[in-house]
């Protein structure tokens, strides 16, 4: 927004028509619109178009079939499976620490130590956060030893493996619990005292009070947080990467391998490859709002 | 009551057992660089490292550049969609919102799609590049950025300030310089440190971009081959996290807890 913008419309200035005036007030928001169109819709729709495109240029639906085939299926299905399982465990981690922090009787101070944890273990992902997984259950890492030294446990023969399944996913859980802890707090701030004792002075019991009030109330933000933590994991790249060096098949990985050079010896299943990752993040990323809205029903007011 | 208590104590020590195991795990290991002694021997290497410092202070620069040039797109928008245009305010929440559906692998991706063709060809020379990193990382930030800003300006009487202000002769310059964004302070310095700390270690969009220039890629190269030095640089980051996120709760008082989420790395 210029300066000339603004004595036009600043009081005491000559007003304008109202047809300019209007014309006015919406060259406030063009740098916005810009911006967006040049960084994010033109590089969406780029990525778009092509995965409707074959090497020619000409229309096609080949490369939406092809994400159909077994080695393309078992990127997303690891992938979903990974997002699901972190989303689903760090939900529930994140859950019962907010709950014994907030609800559970415990020292103030937890409470704000679990708040300020979770700011920074939320933030703390990428390379760095793989580091410090290779050091601590990697083959020499710090408690992989001790297990084996001193409790005489060998999780690697046991079947345990960093780069692989499980591994990524309690990797991904230190980013994943601690964005539970930060988006569920409210909505357990929000639970109010008057629910409880308006069911206590009804005759419920603590079971019913849970099974009745509080859970249903919880259950959207639950939901949908969780939803969260699924998309969360599913775009992630800079974790699985470092972690495990791009052996494990995730979506985005090969996604990266797509852009460094054409793996896929197919341009336009590379992009439908991208597409098909926005569609899942875009389903989730609905059934986020749709229920968020419904927990904001109960937190008003 | 006890036996609440008791659960209650018992997930709270599991939590910090997870989240402190790796971080004593990384230093434990980040110390042993020298064979039979702890010493600080790798954060020493790491520290004299001449790209060490030529990488963190590039991304720090890209990290400054994408604050401000954040704060001049964001804030603006969000204070005239208040105060001239609510209606097109879903419109904008929906684009803000676009980089929780849009990975950062993808927008990499049809970033240097769209600015690698003979039209505009951004990724053949260096401020190219650096212009699409910064507009990458603008992307990533909008989310919070914009919801910071936005609870911020609800926290403030805007119309009111804006009107006063208007009174007295200020023009939209003013009003915004002077009154609205020094109201803002606290949303404004807590989505600037977010940015920061995300920025700083980014990896996906970097590598892709501008390769061993940032921080994030110079980290996980590191990685490849220096076992000892990762586990510093993993501990030094972390160090530089809890940092921006200390600022962000010094400054940041009043401003949202849900300014803290950061997407996906």
């Amino acid at each position: 927004m210029s300066n000339s913008t603004a004595s036009w419309l600043a009081p005491g200035v000559r007003r304008p028509k109202p047809a300019i005036r209007i014309s006015w007030t919406w060259i406030g928001v063009a740098p916005f619109f810009s911006f967006a169109i040049l960084f994010l819709f033109l590089p969406s729709l780029v990525l778009f178009v092509g995965s409707f495109q074959d090497a020619k240029g000409n229309f096609t639906l080949a490369n939406i079939r092809d994400l159909f085939t077994p080695s393309i299926l078992s990127a997303y299905w690891i992938t979903i499976r990974i997002s699901a399982a972190t989303a689903v465990a760090g939900g529930f981690f994140g859950f019962v620490m907010a709950y014994a922090a907030i609800l559970g009787g415990l020292p103030r101070w937890v409470r704000t130590a679990l708040s300020t944890f979770s700011g920074v273990a939320s933030n703390f992902a990428g390379v760095p956060l793989a580091f410090a997984f290779i050091a601590t259950l990697g083959r020499l890492g710090l408690v992989t030893v001790f297990l084996r030294d001193v409790l005489h446990i060998n999780i690697y023969d046991g079947g345990f493996n960093l780069y692989s399944f499980w591994g990524l996913s309690f990797t991904y859980l230190y980013f994943q619990f601690p964005l539970m802890v930060l988006i569920i707090t409210p909505a357990l701030e929000g639970l109010k005292r008057d629910w409880r004792e308006a069911a206590e002075n009804l005759g419920a019991s603590q079971w019913q009070y849970w099974r009745y009030v509080a859970l249903p109330v919880l259950l959207p933000s639950l939901l949908g947080t969780m939803i969260l933590l699924f998309g969360n994991a599913f775009g992630a790249y800079a974790t699985a990467l470092s972690l495990t060096g791009g052996l494990i098949n995730l979506v985005t990985i090969l996604i990266g391998s797509q852009i460094k050079g054409d793996v896929l010896h197919n341009v336009g299943l590379g992009y439908a490859l991208a597409l098909g990752m926005v569609v899942v993040m875009a389903v989730s990323m609905a059934g986020y709002y749709a229920l968020r809205r419904r927990t904001e029903r109960w937190m008003r007011s | 009551m006890k036996k609440i208590h008791f659960w209650s104590w018992l997930w709270i020590v599991l939590g910090t057992l997870y989240f402190f195991v790796p971080l004593l795990a990384t230093f434990e290991f980040s110390l042993r660089a020298q064979k039979g002694v702890l010493s600080f021997l790798a954060y020493q290497r790491v520290l004299q490292d001449p790209q060490f410092i030529q990488t963190f202070a590039f991304s720090l620069e890209m990290g400054i550049l994408t604050i401000l040039a954040s704060l001049v797109l964001v804030a603006p928008t969000a204070y005239w969609i208040r105060m001239r245009l609510p209606q097109l305010r879903p419109v904008v929440e929906f684009i803000t919102l676009m980089p929780f559906v849009v990975p950062a692998i993808v927008l990499v991706f049809g970033l240097i799609r769209v600015y690698s063709g003979e039209l505009v060809p951004l990724t053949n020379f260096k401020a190219g590049t650096d212009i699409l990193l910064v507009g990458g990382y603008m992307v990533l930030a909008l989310p919070y950025m914009y919801r910071a800003v936005d609870t911020g300006l609800a926290a403030i009487d805007v119309r009111t300030l804006t009107e006063a202000a208007q009174s007295l002769g200020a023009g939209w310059g003013t009003i915004l310089l002077r009154i609205i964004f020094p109201n803002l302070r606290a949303a404004l310095l807590s989505g600037a440190f977010l940015t920061l700390a995300m920025v700083i270690g980014e990896f996906t969009i970097a590598s892709f971009l501008v390769g061993m220039n940032a921080f994030g890629p110079y980290m996980s190269q590191v990685g490849q081959n220096k076992a000892y030095e990762s586990s510093s640089l993993a501990i030094i980051s972390f160090a530089l996290t809890w940092g921006f996120m200390g600022l962000i709760q010094l400054f940041g008082r009043g401003a949202s807890g849900q300014g803290q989420v950061v997407g996906a790395r």
